[in-house]
């Protein structure tokens, strides 16, 4: 019962926490506010008239939701990257940063659900997947494993860094027994939705563009370097906007992870590269497609370009010592990195999966208004969501956000306002 | 009993309805078909089965979120009138029905008299829907003559008219390829919508629908068992299972499936009124939908549509079971091939050639 109060009382102290800041914070979530509200009015659009308002067609019959969906999971499962060597090898210069992460892989699962239900024909009858009362096709579908891993990562996610917070909130030490079996599952785990995401594409033996061994690897090699390449922009903002002190010594760490697994990305590109055009096949005309366009039909290829040069670029500012270590240039090849993973592992890898058809029919697929405005509507969901784990997080950690024990302090701490610094 | 398969699969701990599986190629012998005894049941059909607590339970928590409330309103509203009340009542049972494929006769009976109620309601028509199971020793095949078929497409509007397909979008299960001559079956060369005189000068034409593979990949990854080989070997769909996800149609090889990207809309007068529940109704936006050898026909011992409209005669249909079938006859005598073997789907369609 006294947890419950305390429980309460975290969610009265926190809604303080996000209602409350600076001009910039506002003007922020009302921009986030006025985007998320576009987007589902563009929804209740696609609602009302069908998938018809998207571009998406018989041809090609996933688009930019799922491409999002796909590349998003891999922003998921990079908190991994960071909750590792915090618990597991106790490397305590990412301690900083974990919950960032894991806050970071609550947002990017909630948009991967979001991108899936909006992608969905009958977002009424979702029902039908719940185990118990709908028909859950498990073991067979790769997409009921997808919807087990994605929402027991969400579930760790949620859960670890809140127990974290709700100890640190009272003033108290996590258990380290309580949290860290959460933390090492939840390293598994990280894989185990990226590769079974993966599955879903490379378990097709229809689609020979998906169809390869080394796409599940390729997945991850690719999401460790945009993710963590994520968190050091976010760390970086926050750095700037807060008084949440982050060590340079974190931001270095991480960038290392950036780098390796941009390294290994490119090697796996080659190797891929190498495999569709020395001795090209029938199976490899979706790479052509997507490389060097097919029949005239070129719709990708400037922006497959475009990434393969921005990875280049990020690759060689991360690989050299001296440009990795200088601020300006890091963020920018963290910038200029996910972007490029972004169209390589959205448009790169989904649509050409479905060009040329399974007859060899070519036919294109452009993204509609109402699509993009969707879309722009979940990142900025993510975003908002984000802000406010953000947010509380910090405070917490920071140590402005204290349970009080008695309500005579509770009353007199409303009325000072939670945000008030120099009590910190 | 032939329960040997013709492809790997691993068998986790869940019973195959391995008996009802035909392994039979082009090969006999697949007379010894015994009728599939009933497949025990799993968990879902024990949720399944459980009369209604769960689901009237499931039903009353989402009242409120669903669009079931507008139902509930008017169905309680005791100024609203009869009819009302009872399409509210069928909207609201057809909203939280369960999964066809798991439901027993007296339940599929009671959907499609739901249905066939609605459409009175609504249109002031009568329909005529059947619920027909798959009969026992039936496994149905079709064969193509590549020879034969001249482009003409008399199959693929017979196939429109028959099925209720969506008259906006065109939508077509069948597609003719053109192909050209001494270039064999190059497929990405072909033209699959062309719209000139036919048979064109130096061209052969091939047609390609759901081929109703005997290991399909499709109905594999549905995430909510929406689309299954029924006994006879056809596959089908739930129109109102489908959560719309189209997993299937990536998984498919054969450019087998169609989806409903807005509302079907078939003129009131061309409506087909002969159904099948897992056949021609009417489909709603959102959902999956393809060939099935015309169901409602070929249950009723008629060919499909696209069959009896061929000029040609370049189409057979039959029972695979059945050794003195046409079907049987031109497997055994004439060299037949079908699409993408290797990947081992084992399509029910053959092609061959005079």
């Amino acid at each position: 019962m006294a947890t419950f109060k305390v429980f309460r009382s975290l969610v009265k102290d926190s809604f303080n926490v996000i209602t409350q800041g600076s001009l910039r914070y506002h003007l922020w979530m009302g921009a986030l506010t006025l985007v998320m509200l576009i987007g589902m009015y563009c929804y209740s659009i696609q609602l009302e008239e069908g998938l018809s308002v998207t571009g998406m067609h018989d041809r090609v019959s996933w688009g930019l939701y799922i491409s999002n969906f796909t590349f998003l999971v891999g922003v998921a499962a990079a908190a991994v990257m960071l909750v590792m060597p915090t618990y597991v090898l106790k490397d305590m210069d990412f301690k900083q940063a974990v919950l960032i992460g894991e806050g970071l892989a609550v947002a990017a699962l909630i948009m991967c659900l979001a991108f899936v239900v909006a992608d969905m024909g009958g977002p009424s009858v979702l029902w039908h997947m719940i185990p118990g009362i709908g028909v859950f096709n498990f073991p067979n579908s790769m997409l009921t494993w997808d919807v087990i891993v994605l929402n027991g990562y969400l579930f760790i996610n949620i859960t670890v860094p809140l127990y974290i917070l709700f100890r640190h909130y009272q003033g108290k030490e996590a258990k380290k027994n309580v949290y860290v079996p959460g933390a090492l599952l939840s390293v598994f785990w990280a894989v185990g939705i990226h590769l079974v995401t993966a599955f879903l594409y490379q378990g097709l033996q229809a689609r020979p563009f998906w169809n390869n061994a080394l796409l599940g690897p390729r997945f991850l090699a690719s999401a460790f370097a945009a993710g963590p390449a994520l968190i050091i922009i976010i760390l970086a903002i926050i750095r700037s906007s807060t008084d949440f002190k982050i060590p340079d010594k974190t931001i270095r760490k991480i960038s290392i992870i950036v780098t390796v697994a941009a390294q290994i990305n490119l090697i796996m590109l080659g190797s891929e590269l190498f495999k569709e055009f020395y001795a090209p096949t029938h199976h490899s005309e979706s790479a052509y497609y997507l490389f060097f366009g097919l029949h005239g039909k070129n719709a990708l290829v400037p922006w497959i370009w475009t990434s393969i040069c921005l990875n280049l670029i990020a690759t060689t500012i991360l690989t050299i010592h001296i440009f990795r270590r200088n601020n300006i240039l890091l963020y920018f090849a963290c910038f200029i990195l996910f972007i490029a993973i972004w169209v390589d592992k959205g448009f790169g890898l989904i649509i050409p999966g479905f060009i040329p058809g399974p007859y060899g029919k070519i036919a294109e697929y452009t993204p509609t208004g109402i699509e993009i405005a969707v879309t722009l509507g979940i990142w900025a969901l993510g975003a908002f969501i984000f802000t406010i784990l953000a947010k509380t997080a910090i405070a917490i950690e920071t140590g402005r956000l204290r349970y009080k024990e008695t309500a005579v302090v509770k009353k007199d701490h409303y009325e000072n306002t939670v945000l008030d610094t120099d009590k910190a | 009993m032939n329960t040997e398969k013709k492809w790997f699969s691993l068998n986790l701990g869940r019973k195959k309805e391995s008996a009802s599986t035909c392994g039979c190629g082009k090969s006999g012998g697949c007379g010894s078909h015994e009728a599939a005894p009933t497949p025990e049941k799993d968990g879902f059909d024990q949720v399944f089965d459980v009369p209604m607590s769960r689901r009237s339970a499931f039903k009353k928590l989402t009242a409120s979120l669903m669009i079931g409330a507008g139902a509930v309103h008017s169905s309680c509203s005791v100024t609203a009138g009869d009819e009302t009340k009872e399409k509210a009542q069928i909207d609201w049972e057809e909203q939280f029905k369960g999964n066809y494929k798991l439901m027993n006769d007296e339940e599929k009976k009671a959907t499609v008299d739901r249905l066939v109620r609605s459409y009175e309601l609504r249109k002031g028509d009568k329909i005529n829907m059947s619920s027909k199971n798959a009969e026992p020793d039936v496994l149905f095949g079709y064969a193509f003559n590549i020879s034969k078929c001249q482009g003409y497409m008399n199959c693929v509007s017979a196939c429109v008219e028959e099925n209720n397909q969506d008259r906006n979008s065109e939508m077509q299960y069948i597609r003719i390829h053109e192909l050209k001559d001494g270039q064999g079956l190059k497929f990405d060369e072909a033209d699959d919508n062309y719209y000139h005189e036919v048979p064109a000068e130096g061209h052969f034409y091939l047609g390609t629908q759901c081929f109703h593979c005997d290991n399909p990949p499709c109905i594999e990854v549905c995430p909510v068992q929406a689309t299954w080989r029924e006994d006879d070997g056809l596959v089908v769909v739930d129109y109102d299972w489908c959560v719309g996800c189209r997993y299937c149609m990536a998984a498919c090889p054969y450019d087998g499936r169609r989806f409903n990207w807005s509302t079907p809309e078939v003129p009131e007068e061309e409506v087909n009124k002969n159904q099948h529940y897992l056949g021609n109704r009417l489909r709603k936006k959102g959902v999956m939908e393809k060939c099935t050898f015309c169901v409602q026909r070929s249950r009723a011992g008629k060919n499909p549509a696209c069959v009896d409209a061929c000029p040609t005669g370049a189409r057979v249909f039959g029972n695979l079971l059945d050794p003195n079938s046409t079907i049987r006859w031109v497997i055994e005598n004439k060299k037949v091939f079908r699409l993408k073997e290797d990947l081992g789907t084992e399509p029910k369609f053959w092609y061959y050639m005079d």
